[in-house]
């Protein structure tokens, strides 16, 4: 029961906080422009990610059904409830196939499997469909960790400078001088397995580059006129950061945001390669398809359908990337306008 | 003159050059009384600025204000807590920087900027910051103010610009308002405009005038008294007529001979031989004796002393030895 709760509780807070952008958007006409604008820019690519948006959300919407005694009650979500309650098989069998791969018994559900089954007889294009919503909660648990903690510190190391900006710099150096993949490893090993955990050791590994940028962007905005003002006219150092710093520094997160985000569903693949990954994530569907690529005749569907559905959703993401870039960015906004 | 507004004395703002200290505000004695303006005049990097940012203790770091005494109305603003400060700044002393275009936030409405100002100082609702800034916005003469407050930055022109910092540095009735070459980033028709604004502020007002500038026209358009910088000293400073009219240290001279303005068409301007010395490379002695037409052993000796030349005026030139 806990984590269908957590799944629809996450899932209200993401469709609430969708609302709310909407709605600021909607509000000022800037903003309007500008959303219009990257849509324009990319519309292929914003539709894509609004569909694995969709899908991530039905999945994350779950809960559990009365079960007859005797059997495990499992929550299931609005994507596995598009398919039969019992759509499993025994084993292997090809997309569409009337007969499992191996030993070839007639199928529970024959013809109906449209990507076939992998190895413990669920349908893949269920379980693919499911791993949009881990890849999101990757990309946006990680985000949501990692620029806050990157723009405190890149901030106030840039704002403050001297022992400040020492301390963070050291941070910065220590953590950068470490191989992050084993930093990575290392991380999720201490932690524990388990999909926050997991995000917790992506954002410890991936906050320092924007800090970076937050860090030297910070810098230069101290010794712009408007700051210099504000300081003459009496405001804080607290209220100058929050004022006139951060806002100034808004482009920047939402394209880091943007950027970082397929970064990090990317390297979730990787830890769940490793064996440390999230259950469900696409990752270890490719993980559990690797050994299969050896065997004669090749099973490459349920690998097929996870490299696809990530290669869509970073591609994507980083198409919608892109234009948010030359759309915030104004060196580039004004090449294109 | 009795007790002015604002009264420095002895100011010394050192920077760090190498392992030394160098003053690049060298023992500098200024006093602007209620609704004056005084200009402070110099080529660029003879501490003119730094001597603004000084009295509002805005020294950027590494610089560091060594010596000195700074009253505001009988109050030391030396050593003053960082909380008493920041009432001081912008309740008391406001600036104006040169830049208008740079000097607002770009992501704020100039509306929210000015707002911001009012309610630094003063505990007001939201409501109220909003009608004063319409205020001062009509005060500082810019056209449908209310609309303006809704814009931001990149929206308004130069001079709007200027005219909104300028709303923003009198939101809280500062008594002092320190303007640096608050007219050098506007066009000359702009600048006019802008002169006759604050010209009407120290008459409505009583606002007190430190006017930072290198532009004599401005200083003639807009200054009761005159004080002459270079390397990091007032070297002469008196009433504008004195200043401008009779020159008294070789410097203020040299600076009024190269005005392209009083000299006739077809003649070379006159100039002042060499460049401004980079501070801690000063000449021996008088810091304008390798440039002073005038110079003598004396010069290259010893650095002259501030002497009062009467009717308020003084100077640093050992060629006023002995002199009325």
């Amino acid at each position: 029961m806990a984590p269908a709760v957590a799944g629809n509780a996450i899932a209200a807070a993401v469709a609430a906080a969708g609302a709310v952008v909407a709605w600021r958007v909607r509000r000022s006409a800037y903003r309007r422009e500008r959303a219009a604008a990257i849509v324009r820019r990319a519309p292929l690519a914003t539709a894509v990610v609004a569909l694995y948006a969709a899908v991530a959300l039905l999945g994350s919407i779950a809960w559990t059904d009365p079960v007859a005694p005797g059997t495990v009650a499992r929550p299931r979500s609005l994507i596995d409830r598009c398919f039969p309650a019992d759509f499993g098989e025994r084993s292997y069998s090809a997309p569409l196939a009337a007969a499992e791969f191996y030993g070839g018994a007639p199928l529970a559900h024959p013809g109906s499997h449209l990507l076939g089954t992998d190895i413990l007889g669920r349908d893949v294009l269920q379980l693919a469909l499911g791993g949009a919503r881990v890849a999101l909660l990757i990309g946006g648990v990680t985000s949501a960790l990692a620029i806050p903690l990157a723009l405190l510190f890149g901030v106030t190391a840039g704002y403050y400078g001297r022992r400040v900006d020492d301390l963070v710099f050291f941070v910065l150096s220590t953590l950068a001088s470490m191989p992050s993949l084993l930093l990575l490893v290392a991380l999720v090993m201490v932690l524990g397995r388990g999909t926050f955990q997991v995000c917790i050791a992506l954002a410890v590994t991936s906050w320092v580059d924007f800090c970076r940028l937050a860090r030297g962007e910070t810098l230069k905005l101290r010794e712009l006129d408007y700051v210099q003002a504000a300081r003459a006219l009496g405001v804080s150092d607290f209220r100058i950061l929050w004022r006139h710093v951060l806002p100034n520094l808004s482009h920047l997160v939402v394209i880091t945001l943007v950027l970082t985000f397929s970064r990090l569903v990317l390297s979730e693949a990787i830890l769940s390669w490793l064996g440390v990954g999230i259950d469900g994530s696409w990752g270890q569907m490719i993980d559990q398809a690797r050994d299969e690529l050896a065997r004669d005749p090749i099973i490459g569907w349920n690998l097929g359908a996870a490299s696809v559905a990530l290669f869509g959703l970073i591609l994507a993401v980083n198409r919608v990337g892109d234009a948010v870039r030359d759309v915030l960015d104004p060196r580039t906004a004004r090449e294109h306008a | 003159m009795t007790a002015p507004l604002l009264a420095v004395e002895g100011l010394v703002t050192t920077f760090p050059i190498g392992r030394a200290r160098v003053p690049v505000v060298d023992r500098v004695d200024l006093a602007v009384g209620a609704g004056e303006v005084v200009a402070l005049v110099g080529e660029s990097g003879c501490g003119k600025s730094m001597t603004a940012l000084s009295i509002t203790q805005l020294v950027p770091k590494p610089g560091r204000i060594d010596a000195g005494r700074m009253r505001l109305a009988g109050r030391e603003l030396r050593g003053l807590p960082v909380r008493a400060l920041r009432a001081v700044r912008g309740g008391e002393i406001a600036m104006i920087f040169q830049e208008p275009a740079t000097s607002l936030n770009p992501v704020q409405t100039v509306g929210a900027q000015v707002a911001e100002a009012i309610r630094l100082h003063e505990r007001v609702g939201a409501s109220a910051a909003r009608a004063r800034a319409l205020d001062l916005f009509e005060s500082v003469g810019i056209p449908d103010p209310a609309a303006r407050l809704a814009a931001y930055p990149h929206e308004l022109s130069g001079g709007l610009k200027q005219r909104a910092m300028i709303a923003i540095a009198l939101a809280a009735r500062p008594k002092l308002l320190l303007a640096d070459e608050p007219t050098t980033g506007l066009d000359v028709t702009i600048q006019a405009q802008i002169l006759e604004l604050l010209r009407s502020l120290v008459q409505d007002a009583g606002t007190a005038i430190l006017l930072i500038t290198h532009d004599l026209g401005v200083v003639n358009e807009l200054a009761d008294r005159v004080a002459v910088m270079y390397a990091g000293q007032i070297v002469e400073e008196g009433a504008r007529a004195a200043v401008l009219g009779a020159p008294r240290h070789p410097y203020t001279n040299g600076l009024l001979r190269a005005m392209p303005s009083r000299a006739r068409p077809g003649e070379r301007l006159a100039e002042i031989p060499g460049a401004v010395p980079a501070p801690g490379r000063w000449a021996a002695g008088c810091r304008f004796s390798d440039r002073c037409p005038l110079v003598f052993d004396a010069c290259r000796e010893r650095d002259p002393a501030r002497r009062a030349l009467g009717g308020g005026a003084f100077a640093r030139c050992h060629a006023l030895e002995g002199a009325p």
